[in-house]
């Protein structure tokens, strides 16, 4: 297996692209990537997008977004593992490098969410649940976590300002992310104080409905001499886990705790022989600002039950010793379902390389990126350091 | 061979309406319908309840009673209603698979105005009795609407009984039936429309009086018994007035009919409405106690029943949901906005 | 739309909650499986679940599906029952703010949904506070 490094990442403004179609945005983001990677051509290309099918009327994602990049009938595939996806298309261009196979492959993440309405919307994610014995009484992504949510604070006593907290925090962050979709600061009471989606989870507990896309290009260590005329950090890919977990609740074990992403941070703690206490910045899945608190238990930054006072006391701030979103999440900087994971990347590279600005984890050195599917279905987790 | 009740239940939807609140609403003089026709509050069917849903929660209560029938030996089943979920495709279906009944069942639903769950009752206990199977079971369920501001509209409820007929271990036995009927337009609804019509006064003397009696004497005559003879008696109810009205003139006092004279709370259960009395008669009946149920349903006819309870009703009556408990306690009340968003009287987008 | 095939092939577990219970652990699986995911034995004996059981959790859906619009808001909660085996289940007849977790539900039949006017209609089972 050989060492994989990330030459190259793409961003874009992220919110309501009324004017940007499905491809325009997995494009114009892709060639970002490709012109910040400075290469000139690529071997294989993999999507990370959870239904072109439901939002776009559109599959077959691989060749048409092959053929729009202009850049050869190249091999081209979709990974979907709901909003996983994007996480999982990463861990698969990895290991399409890191096997041999290729050594130059974008990977790029989007989800086009506003052509069809917002009962659609709820409905398309929806299918991330179990359909036939969830879907089927009328849950909706809100309601699973909200499920979790209620169960939590039923046990641990956490409250919904805490929650808000992570929500606050998140905003702030993301108040300096230039490709933010939300980039407005917000208070603890202006999120309690917001309607209610499914109790307890406000309108402000959750992630928005977004337009986005985000690639990067990934070639082995080796050949980044050659490939990167970057004069900052590189930055390798020394971990990576994927786990699985039921996706209807009522299946699993245990409603507050996330199986998945435990088990697929101890492959990449594995994998990069890390620890979590090893680990300066952090991107995770807030979907629901209760999915955030839940995570950073899960990844052993806290212990169970504790993550809410965490949050709300800071530990998670930019400033703080666990730094935790501060691209602004999924929250501030907007959940176009399959890109999320990709963007993740992309925020901790540029963390790696110490382009971040105001968002800047000083001396960031290793980064660690959790990406969640459904209400904690599928977990991929990778571990990236600056070398 | 006797053939009767094996095992009974009902099932009434939580949701209630003041006759007051209906009143307010169209300008109407709520005492008139209190005092006049004895309506005082109806039950709402919940959005999500159906004839089908009820059904099956009635028959559930039957066979908590039955002394442990399998659903695989219920040889047929018909429910007998005037709100069917499905114009082509029975409820039945649903209900016998519900319950786990199927495939070796009978099954057709059945349409006759209001008594279209008697009907269901008397086909299912004939099956028995010709020996062709041995539980069959008989279901009156509706959620027939009124036409806002129509008179009806203060009554028209919904409910569901279910009826377990076999020929052994009986709760009641059958001793005798009779039906009395004539083509009588007084009230209707043609297909594709969404409420009933009807031939105000006209539906009084010539239609329910005229076939309930018309019934309760041919079976009064064919027993060979008088009032005096029976326990309990129950007759359709489509209002309070009505029924102790036919009661009266037939002879019969109002602690006979009171156990089973519930419209004045539930309001018109329509194909449900004798049988879900008939269910809480049972409810308090001694063994020996005889009980005549006579229904009317408009178009017209009345279908009689005589029954005699047997020692069985104290082993069974407390092993499910009593009628007239859950009517007076399990209840909560709708302003009238909820109770038309609920009943879909509200014109939606397209 | 609900499709009829998918609909009609879930019958034994939407109208009677039909699972599954291993022959080798005793899990009970609802709804029923081929493999059992804790023993992985396959082999399973049938067993209806009870119409009772506790809220494990629950949420009042404010924001719904299309399918669902109509009925908004509604609450919705996982049921345990006796043995076990746990399903999603809305929650009526009941002022949802008033739910609380542990609390005992019976569980009755109802309809679920509708394609509209016109399509199939389905059926379940939602929770009713006992």
């Amino acid at each position: 297996m050989r060492d994989v490094a990330v030459i190259g990442v793409g961003m874009m403004k992220w919110g309501e692209l009324w004017e940007k179609s499905l491809r325009d945005i997995y494009v114009e983001a892709s060639l970002n990537a490709i012109d910040d990677a400075g290469v000139d051509h690529i071997d294989s290309l993999y999507i990370g997008c959870m239904s072109g099918g439901l939002f776009n009327g559109q599959e077959h994602l691989g060749s048409l977004m092959a053929d729009y990049l202009g850049l050869g009938p190249v091999p081209a595939v979709r990974v979907e593992s709901a909003c996983a996806s994007g996480g999982l298309a990463f861990r698969q261009g990895w290991m399409e490098v890191a096997s041999g196979i290729s050594d130059v492959v974008l990977v790029g993440g989007v989800e086009k969410m506003t052509d069809i309405s917002g009962d659609e919307a709820t409905y398309a994610l929806s299918t991330a649940a179990d359909q036939t014995y969830e879907g089927y009484h009328g849950i909706t992504f809100p309601g699973l976590y909200a499920m979790i949510a209620r169960a939590y604070m039923d046990l641990y006593g956490a409250t919904s300002e805490q929650l808000a907290a992570v929500a606050v925090k998140n905003h702030l962050n993301g108040s300096n992310n230039p490709y933010a979709q939300y980039p407005h600061k917000i208070t603890v009471e202006q999120v309690v104080n917001s309607v209610m989606v499914a109790d307890p989870l406000h309108i402000l507990d959750c992630s928005p409905i977004t337009d986005g896309a985000a690639a990067v290009i990934l070639c082995p260590m080796s050949m980044v001499g050659d490939l990167s005329k970057k004069n900052s950090p590189a930055v390798k890919v020394t971990g990576s886990g994927h786990s699985t977990d039921t996706i209807a609740l009522h299946a699993r074990d245990d409603l507050t705790w996330l199986g998945s992403t435990e088990r697929a941070a101890a492959a990449a703690f594995k994998m990069a022989g890390r620890t979590p206490a090893d680990i300066q910045v952090t991107e995770v899945h807030d979907c629901f600002t209760i999915a955030e608190i839940c995570v950073t238990e899960a990844l052993g930054y806290f212990e169970r039950g504790k993550g809410a006072e965490a949050v709300a006391s800071g530990q998670t701030a930019i400033g703080g010793p666990v730094p935790v979103n501060p691209s602004g999440g999924l929250k501030s900087k907007g959940h176009p379902v399959g890109a999320t994971g990709v963007a993740q990347i992309v925020e901790l590279v540029k963390q790696l390389r110490g382009e971040c600005d105001e968002r800047q984890i000083t001396g960031a050195r290793l980064a660690l990126a959790q990406n969640m599917g459904g209400s904690g279905g599928s977990t991929v987790v990778h571990i990236l350091e600056g070398v | 061979m006797e053939v009767g009740i094996v095992g009974y239940g009902s099932s009434i939807p939580r949701q209630r309406i003041k006759v007051e609140e209906i009143a307010k609403v169209w300008g109407a003089d709520a005492p008139s319908y209190k005092k006049g026709l004895m309506l005082y509050e109806k039950s709402v069917p919940a959005p999500d309840q159906d004839v089908i849903s009820m059904s099956v929660e009635a028959s559930r209560r039957a066979l908590k009673r039955s002394g442990g029938v399998d659903p695989q030996d219920i040889g047929a089943i018909y429910i007998g209603s005037e709100s069917h979920p499905y114009a082509v495709k029975p409820s039945g279906t649903v209900v016998a698979e519900a319950l786990g009944a199927t495939p070796a069942i009978h099954c057709a639903d059945m349409e006759f105005a209001c008594k279209a769950g008697s009907e269901g009752m008397f086909v299912a206990m004939s099956l028995v009795k010709a020996g062709e199977v041995q539980y069959a079971l008989g279901i009156g369920a509706d959620t027939s609407q009124g036409a806002p501001g129509d008179a009806l509209e203060y009554s028209a409820a919904a409910g569901a009984a279910a009826f377990i007929m076999g020929n052994s271990n009986l709760v009641a036995v059958c001793d005798f039936t009779d039906s009395f009927m004539t083509d009588t337009p007084d009230f209707w609804r043609r297909e594709y429309m969404h409420y009933p019509r009807h031939a105000g006064r006209f539906t009084g003397e010539p239609a329910y009086f005229s076939h309930t009696i018309g019934a309760a004497n041919a079976i009064l005559k064919k027993s060979g018994m008088k009032p005096d003879d029976f326990t309990y008696a129950v007759f359709h109810q489509p209002n309070g007035k009505f029924p102790q009205r036919v009661g009266k003139m037939l002879g019969f006092t109002n602690e006979q009919m009171e156990p089973g004279w519930l419209s004045p709370w539930l309001g018109n259960t329509y194909s449900g409405a004798s049988p879900i009395g008939l269910t809480a008669t049972l409810d308090v009946a001694k063994p020996g106690d005889r009980i005549l149920m006579v229904s009317y349903g408009s178009g017209s006819g009345s279908d009689a029943f005589v029954w005699t309870v047997t020692d069985r009703i104290d082993e069974v009556r407390d092993l499910a949901g009593k009628t007239r408990v859950m009517l007076d306690n399990d209840k909560y009340y709708l302003e009238y906005g909820a109770y038309a968003k609920c009943r879909g009287k509200i014109r939606m987008a397209e | 739309m609900k499709s009829q095939p998918a609909y009609w092939r879930e019958r034994p577990q939407i109208y009677r909650l039909e699972a599954g219970k291993c022959t080798a652990c005793g899990k009970i699986c609802y709804p029923p499986r081929l493999i059992c995911p804790k023993c992985r034995c396959r082999t399973f004996e049938k067993v209806n679940l009870p119409l009772e059981g506790k809220l494990l959790t629950y949420t009042v859906i404010r924001v719904a599906p299309s399918r669902f619009v109509d009925q908004a808001p509604y609450a919705i909660g996982l049921v345990e029952t006796e043995g076990g085996g746990r399903m999603m289940a809305q929650i009526v007849d009941c002022d949802p703010n008033s739910l609380s977790i542990g609390q005992s539900v019976k569980l009755e039949f109802r309809k679920i949904s509708a394609d509209g006017e016109a399509g199939i209609i389905c059926y379940g089972h939602k929770g009713v506070p006992a």
